[in-house]
């Protein structure tokens, strides 16, 4: 696969995955041509309706049951349908760490073969911690390239944002001047799409579910009326509003993580096997126009794993049949 | 008017054998030390209690790498780094158990890493703390 390809995010979550289908900002207003202009002045393209899917938190290299069938079963998936997204965005957590010599970067090369068979135009994706967090992102950035940047598609602004290299969970005051400059560009109206690893937003801080200048970041996109945050980290599905802002999480593609207002630990719930893909699944997003401008709208797609359910099936998969 | 001497003279007196020092300690009076070592993936001791209004002064050490002490509603925040002890006053107002994280991330085991604080209600009440 191609580094430009690559760039270009699908997003597709195993467990969760998100669909986001994302309609521009009717460009009928002076205002609306001039966004449309803009938006389309880097890469030449025109507002339009399209649709783009959210992976997260594959962590290939980890050693549970389900290995990389959760994120192949999610390919399979994105390659079934009948009209392809035009994106595909990871949230971060490519890979599981490791410290044995070379075997990250062998992590990082299965990610991209995996993620390679996915018959979208473009794919993108940003670091989590466990991609990132012990070397600063060097890794990262030789395989992916760069952790934080922006690109325009069919009439929306799309902003990815490191919260994970800097090894605390933050983004940082170099990068958030970034973003300021990045957005200063725009009306109030530009239909904007951050997607990020960590929450912007004290989710659970005790579980480090949190990003230090969440609130810095938050504020930058306060003026925008039409910003849709995507992240992963979590392990479970998950809806804030900050302001006019919506912010999604996605499931993970390995295991999940319970409620943490239901419990006080954070444990990983435990694999089942005559359900291996429960609390996975995908997310779908559908955008629509009104009056206002862009809509977004979130959904779960349930994983279809009826061939591959049942002990039975399931042993001949499992890397450990006897778990 | 003598009276009214002898009772100014008293409290002055009584003011000066209870100085507090900026941070509401008895001036005389050192915070009780708790050493906390952190290593990958833990932190040890894995609970320390604590009373409510207690001054503790806790030493942070490694082990190895860089970790993160976070326990927010007390207000620490800090790094522990190699070869550096860091210390950390503080004077809990609230009851309850807190989450200490590491949020310096240290490897795969990093999400696991914590240990718990707990305040409990003593005799320490009326100190003030930060």
């Amino acid at each position: 696969m191609d580094r430009r390809r690559f760039l270009t995010v699908s997003s597709v979550s195993l467990g969760v995955g998100a669909l986001h289908t994302m309609a521009p900002l009717l460009t009928g207003s002076a205002e609306g041509a001039e966004l449309a202009r803009l938006l389309g002045h880097e890469n030449g393209e025109r507002p339009a309706p399209f649709r783009v899917f959210q992976l997260s938190d594959t962590h290939v290299g980890w050693d549970g049951a389900l290995g990389t069938l959760a994120f192949e079963r999610a390919v399979d998936i994105v390659n079934s349908l009948a009209q392809a997204p035009d994106l595909v965005l990871f949230t971060g957590d490519l890979t599981h760490d490791t410290e044995k010599p070379g075997e990250h970067a062998e992590r990082m090369k299965r990610f991209r073969e995996i993620a390679g068979r996915l018959k979208v135009p473009k794919i993108y994706q940003v670091p989590g911690e466990h991609d990132a967090g012990l070397d600063g992102g060097e890794l990262y950035r030789s395989v992916f390239g760069a952790t934080f940047y922006s690109f325009d598609h069919k009439g929306f602004h799309f902003v990815a944002l490191d919260n994970v290299s800097r090894a605390k969970p933050e983004v940082g005051l170099e990068q958030r001047a970034w973003l300021a400059k990045d957005l200063a560009r725009f009306p109030r109206t530009a239909p904007i799409v951050v997607f990020t690893h960590r929450p912007l937003f004290d989710l659970r801080p005790d579980w480090e579910w949190f990003t230090r200048d969440g609130d810095e970041v938050m504020s930058l996109l306060a003026p925008y009326e039409n910003v849709t945050v995507l992240y992963g980290h979590i392990h479970r599905e998950h809806e804030q509003a900050i302001g006019s802002a919506r912010l999604f999480a996605a499931r993970s593609l390995c295991f999940a993580f319970p409620d943490p207002q239901l419990v006080a630990d954070k444990k990983a719930i435990p694999f089942d096997k005559a359900e291996p893909f429960k609390n996975l699944g995908i997310r779908q997003v559908r955008a629509s126009l009104g009056s206002r401008g862009a809509a977004v709208e979130v959904s779960e797609v349930s994983l279809d794993a009826r061939e591959l359910s049942g002990t039975e099936g399931f042993n001949q998969l499992l890397k450990n049949p006897s778990l | 008017m003598h009276s009214h001497i002898r009772l100014t003279a008293a409290l002055v007196l009584s003011a000066a054998a209870f100085t507090m020092d900026d941070r509401g300690v008895r001036a005389a009076e050192e915070p009780r030390v708790i050493t906390i070592t952190a290593k990958r993936f833990e932190f040890s001791p894995k609970e320390i209690t604590i009373q409510q209004g207690e001054t503790v002064k806790l030493l942070l050490r490694t082990d190895d790498v860089t970790h993160g002490f976070f326990v927010r509603p007390l207000g620490i925040d800090e790094e522990i780094v190699p070869g550096k002890t860091t210390e950390v006053v503080v004077t809990p107002r609230t009851q309850g158990r807190y989450t200490t994280i590491c949020d310096h991330f240290c490897g795969a085991g990093h999400g696991g890493m914590k240990m718990t604080i707990v305040v409990e209600a003593g005799t320490a009440a009326g100190k003030v703390g930060p």
